[in-house]
């Protein structure tokens, strides 16, 4: 910086030292870069969860696979018309392709902590029961017994 | 090898690197945590079973919650709002003054896991809890009821999982109130594994979702 020295004013204030700049920024680098959990879907519908008070923290959500149900998003609703569709990772599927996709789910997994795999149902709320009894009537099918309904937690 | 003389490294362009690489967490971070209301289903019924005497409830052990497709409630056969569901869940539940036509009370020692258990390959031995057998020493009375939760195929998720919420609550108060009178804290302030074990074991929660029917269609 002393190459920068100003003629005139040289009574001013001195330049701010930036050579811990990269240091802050590594900080806040590693927190975030710890924190952070990477979006693995596109959805492809929206999707609101309902709100409720009593939702308790999902455990491992390495086990977790998740199955959404809403409304196509606008680009999709020429395709796919405006009731609500399954989505199952990044696709649009059938109910019957569920006890697939839970097998798949299963194979992916280490053998020991397959009894511990949880199915994440992200329903939006607009949904009516008739689809996720017929998706819960597939899991039990399926022998995918343990699920969370996803919600969001608010504060009474 | 000659020696030479070492170079060093222009560090200034490190920050740009390290602003590019947050700049990226930042974009791609969701942050926000998964929670949820966890339920067990029901395995599937083996082909052609029969309900047999058994496996039968009793009618004052059930406490039956009916979602119409209008997403009104029928609680035990009356309508009911679902401000009052909450309340009226407690006292099935709890059953405080031994009424008949609430659930049957089962007097029972609460037993839990052994916090000293090392696995040795056998199934793991459950102990009576310290705490419970001198407070109860005829055991604690665990409710034998039921929720059963049924809806049509046109009630609303949104309903559902309000309702489901209220039961939940239900529960989740009961065991508060008999945490604070045993222990003097709160359900979810417990830190003793055992001592959660063991509220757990003295207020099952039970909430059923019934097998589906198809009454009133779409």
């Amino acid at each position: 910086m002393s190459k920068f020295v100003r003629k005139g004013k040289s009574k001013g204030t001195p330049a701010i030292s930036t050579a811990s700049l990269p240091d802050i920024v590594f900080m806040l680098l590693f927190f975030f870069m710890v924190s952070t959990t990477m979006r693995e879907t596109e959805l492809k519908i929206r999707v609101t969860v309902p709100a409720a008070t009593e939702g308790t923290k999902l455990e491992k959500k390495s086990l977790a696979s998740n199955i959404y149900v809403g409304v196509p998003i606008r680009s999709y609703q020429e395709l796919f018309g405006t009731e609500p569709r399954v989505q199952l990772n990044d696709a649009f599927a059938t109910i019957p392709e569920i006890q697939t996709y839970i097998a798949s789910e299963r194979e992916a997994r280490d053998e020991a902590e397959r009894p511990f795999m949880t199915t994440v149902l992200k329903i939006d709320e607009s949904v009516k029961m008739g689809i996720v009894t017929d998706i819960k009537q597939e899991l039990r099918r399926a022998n995918a017994l343990k699920i969370s309904y996803n919600t969001r937690k608010v504060v009474n | 090898m000659a020696r030479q003389e070492q170079q060093e490294i222009n560090a200034g362009s490190m920050a740009d690197i390290a602003f590019l690489l947050l700049i990226f967490f930042l974009v791609t971070t969701t942050m926000d945590v998964d929670s949820g209301m966890a339920r067990v289903l029901p395995p599937m019924p083996e082909e052609n079973q029969k309900l047999n005497e058994e496996t039968k409830i009793k009618e004052r052990n059930i406490f039956i919650v009916l979602i119409n497709k209008s997403d009104r409630l029928l609680v035990n056969g009356k309508d009911m709002d679902i401000k009052d569901l909450r309340a009226k869940a407690k006292e099935f539940i709890e059953n405080p003054h031994y009424l008949e036509d609430l659930p049957e009370l089962d007097y029972k020692p609460i037993l839990v896991a052994n916090p000293r258990y090392v696995p040795d390959g056998n199934e793991p031995k459950k102990i009576p809890h310290k705490h419970f057998e001198k407070r109860f020493p005829d055991g604690f009375p665990v409710s034998k009821g039921i929720i059963s939760l049924q809806n049509d195929r046109g009630t609303s998720y949104k309903r559902y999982i309000e309702v489901q919420n209220e039961l939940v609550a239900a529960y989740n108060e009961l065991r508060t109130e008999l945490s604070m009178r045993e222990f003097g804290k709160s359900f979810a302030q417990l830190l003793d594994q055992a001592d959660v074990d063991a509220i757990r074991v003295a207020i099952p929660q039970k909430i059923s979702e019934a097998e589906p029917k198809n009454i009133g269609g779409k």
